[in-house]
């Protein structure tokens, strides 16, 4: 081999190597931090084990929202055919309303209850998640062009 | 009438678009001067009419002409003058026409500065034609922003009260700028290929330049408005909309001291085409996530299959025709001199090699959840922490690299020399860890290491600037940008490591703590806006029993869209951040209140304006020098030179 080549392929093992180990990283940090989905009926169904961080979608519950002490939020997510209890401490949403569409993100406790650390934002009235809207259709509660 | 007039402008803009593209590749070749005058004249016609239909469809919203259904979909009389021009790109249709308008803007440029060859403008500008009649011929056929309404209502729909907002009415341009921008820089690109002519970095490297620094001021800008309208307090989610805006400011980044090296050594010509396709494709990807409707965001207006269809097929195009090009071409491109394991080259290969890892990481972590979806319905988010894992340790081992990079000889350097002038940076970091370690708390070795590296960052680039005194802009423009680095660094471990927090709910008269403030919640009252309504909390900031100052974050309801909004309150001392947002009404005159205290957040956003002010100093010692006409860049020239 010519130095040239020599060099050529030092270069190219150096790449390959740098491109493997990137590879690693994102394949190890992707197993590690993905969060699922889950609309209440997978709650019930025990798809999520209890301390797993993961998002909770579904509609809240008309007259389930009860504040408590300081910031304290109690609601329920239901998406017609199970209904999970959720806690959140904090400052909801603009347009967190009762019957509306809602995503959060937390885990479940030993309680049974979803305890929030994220409750997030719509944007506008129309908008319904469209997580939301699947899981709907899914417990067979959607209906097209319903609001 | 108006509307006709901006859909026939679109149709000639089309059609000079495709007259610019043959012509323009027709001048590519060595006889083809005729044509070459043609695709010249035809880019300035280009720009003419597509401001043109611009100017038609702001005069639109202006006067609130609600016979033009997206005006109609989109506009309020109600809302103030500069919200009504911003809506023209506060929707898909608007936002599509200012995204063509760019993109002749740098077609213009290209023909009116001339430079590099003749042929190899001439086919940049070919490649600027084809991009702006494929862009054209999506407006036209999908989304016609001049479609009629018949008959006109008496009242427009209004715009998302979270776009009306003096940040993001300037933040869509200013990203624009910088996604079209890089399409200068792949027009360049294709055209090196086509002609052979390898002293193309050297004439796309203002449109480079041009293009880094408005994706940097663009992400700033969004990051700040993310901070101070969502409420939340964060400046960066890590939401696939700003990755989408990050990859290619990443890979601009990377392009930008990839190219430096082409022009002057030859090193990693292939490379640096590689990356301007790279860069532009994926400021097509951005566009593609954030405007198709695969994503739901604030950001995402159409929700039209077709559209989202059309601009796949736009994507699959112009990157497949690219990577085709470069395939075919690239290995008949005579590649660069050889250089030491230790040399500047090296160094800019390091740096490529973290930017484009750092890309990957955003990369795969934005598009895996949405190939996951498209597979098999599994619905998973990407968060933070995936970032934090991955991204965050890359990019910092790129930071720790950065300085070494200016001190580096071509061809051949010498590390101890350039350690030894680093050894007050070393010192400056010690200062900075230490000065972390023994006055703020809680201790942390991520805060306590990030300092120290923004005190590396910043150091070596005062060293560069005392060091260089009477040398060339560029020498400046690198230590300021490096230098914003450190800043930003700074501001992100600042605010991450000692944020304090508060959320209570207060009665009027109650008083609540927050790091070092005390606030009083004087109670809300009900204001009234040009186009809102608005609760507007008063709290007093106090200082020893005396109210010394009134913040006044607002709850605001916008009836003409039916939505809400927050707008929060910030007071800053230019190191740390008072913020409060106003929570939801709890009954009885009781709201909940948020409040944050961001040590070091305005550094964020200040270390952004100095890395663009680099990019400014730098573009500026470009366009200031005459172009070496006769004189290619030949390596030898540039080194001596150096």
């Amino acid at each position: 081999m010519t130095p040239k080549k020599k060099r050529r392929l030092a270069f190219a093992a150096a790449l390959l190597a740098a491109g493997a180990a990137v590879a690693g990283v994102i394949v190890y940090g992707l197993g590690q931090n993905t969060m699922y989905f889950r609309s209440p009926s997978d709650v019930a169904a025990k798809q999520v084990s209890e301390g797993v961080a993961f998002r909770l979608g579904g509609l809240v519950e008309k007259g389930s929202v009860q504040h408590g002490a300081d910031a304290q939020v109690h609601f329920r997510v239901t998406d017609g055919k199970s209904t999970i209890p959720a806690d959140f401490n904090g400052v909801l949403p603009a347009l967190f309303r009762e019957g509306q569409g809602v995503v959060a993100t937390g885990r479940m406790d030993a309680r049974g209850t979803f305890v929030a650390n994220e409750v997030l934002a719509k944007h506008d009235e129309k908008y319904m998640p469209p997580e939301v809207v699947d899981a709907l259709k899914r417990s067979g509660r959607w209906q097209e062009g319903a609001k | 009438m108006i509307g006709e007039l901006g859909q026939l402008s679109l149709c000639f803009a089309l059609a000079l678009a495709l007259v610019m593209a043959v012509s323009g590749l027709m001048g590519a070749q060595a006889a083809g001067s005729i044509a070459r005058k043609v695709a010249t004249s035809s880019a300035m016609g280009l720009l003419v009419f597509v401001a043109l239909a611009f100017g038609v469809l702001t005069y639109a919203f202006v006067v609130s002409d609600f016979s033009v259904l997206l005006v109609a979909d989109h506009s309020h009389t109600l809302k103030p003058l500069v919200y009504k021009i911003s809506g023209v790109w506060g929707n898909h249709e608007g936002s599509m026409l200012l995204w063509v308008l760019v993109l002749s803007l740098y077609a213009a440029m290209v023909a009116g500065l001339q430079r590099g060859g003749a042929r190899l403008t001439s086919a940049a500008l070919g490649v600027q034609g084809l991009l702006a009649a494929a862009f054209l011929l999506f407006i036209l056929l999908t989304s016609n922003p001049f479609l009629r309404l018949d008959p006109a209502p008496f009242e427009g729909g209004g715009l998302n009260p979270l776009l009306q907002d003096p940040g993001l009415a300037m933040h869509p341009p200013m990203l624009y700028a910088g996604y079209v921008g890089l399409s200068a820089a792949f027009s360049y690109a294709a055209a090196a290929l086509l002609v052979g002519e390898a002293g193309w970095t050297r004439a796309a490297r203002p449109f480079m330049l041009i293009a880094w620094i408005a994706l940097t001021c663009g992400i700033a800008l969004g990051s700040w408005w993310a901070y101070y309208v969502l409420g939340w307090g964060g400046f960066w989610g890590w939401d696939p909309v700003e990755n989408a805006s990050l990859m290619p400011w990443l890979i601009a980044t990377a392009l930008l001291h990839s190219a430096l090296a082409t022009e002057k050594s030859g090193a990693f010509s292939t490379w640096t085409l590689l990356l301007a396709i790279a860069g532009f494709s994926l400021s097509l990807i951005g566009t593609f996530l954030v405007r198709s409707g695969v994503l739901t965001s604030v950001h995402t207006f159409a929700s039209d299959p077709t559209r989202g269809f059309f601009i796949m097929v736009l994507i699959a195009l112009a990157i497949g025709g690219a990577l085709a090009l470069f395939a075919w071409r690239a290995p008949s491109l005579q590649g660069g001199a050889a250089f030491a394991p230790v040399s500047r080259e090296s160094a800019l290969l390091l740096n490529n090699v973290f930017l484009v890892a750092s890309c990957a990481c955003v990369f795969v972590g934005t598009l895996y959840p949405l190939v996951l979806d498209a597979l098999d319905g599994t619905k998973i988010s990407v968060g933070p922490p995936y970032y934090a894992l991955t991204f965050a340790p890359i990019f910092f081992a790129l930071l720790l690299l950065v300085p070494f990079g200016p001190r580096l000889g071509w061809k051949r350097g010498d590390l101890k020399a350039a350690w030894r002038s680093l050894y007050p940076a070393l010192g400056v970091a010690a200062v900075a860890a230490l000065v972390v370690l023994a006055i703020v708390s809680p201790r942390g070795l991520a805060a306590t290491g990030a300092f120290a590296v923004a005190g590396w960052l910043i150091g070596a680039s005062l060293i560069d600037v005392r060091k260089r005194q009477g040398a060339r802009a560029s020498a400046f423009a690198a230590a300021l940008a490096h230098a914003g680095l450190g800043i930003t660094l700074m501001g992100v471990a600042g605010t991450t490591a000692w944020r304090s927090e508060a959320l209570t709910v207060l009665a009027p008269g109650q008083t609540m703590t927050v790091g070092p403030y005390t606030l009083r919640f004087d109670g809300v009252t009900r204001e009234k806006g040009p186009n809102y309504v608005a609760d507007r909390a008063h709290i007093a900031l106090m200082n020893d029993d005396r109210a010394q100052t009134m913040l006044l974050p607002e709850h605001r309801f916008y009836p003409a869209e039916g939505q809400d909004m927050n707008d929060t309150a910030i007071r800053t001392t230019g190191l740390r951040d008072l913020y409060l947002a106003l929570g939801d009404d709890r009954g009885g005159g009781r709201y909940a209140l948020r409040a944050y205290v961001s040590p070091l957040a305005p550094l964020i956003w200040l270390g952004g304006l100095v890395m663009a002010l680099g990019g400014f100093l730098s573009l500026w010692g470009r366009l200031r020098v005459k172009e070496p006409e006769a004189q290619p860049a030949a390596p030898a020239v540039a080194l001596a030179a150096e």
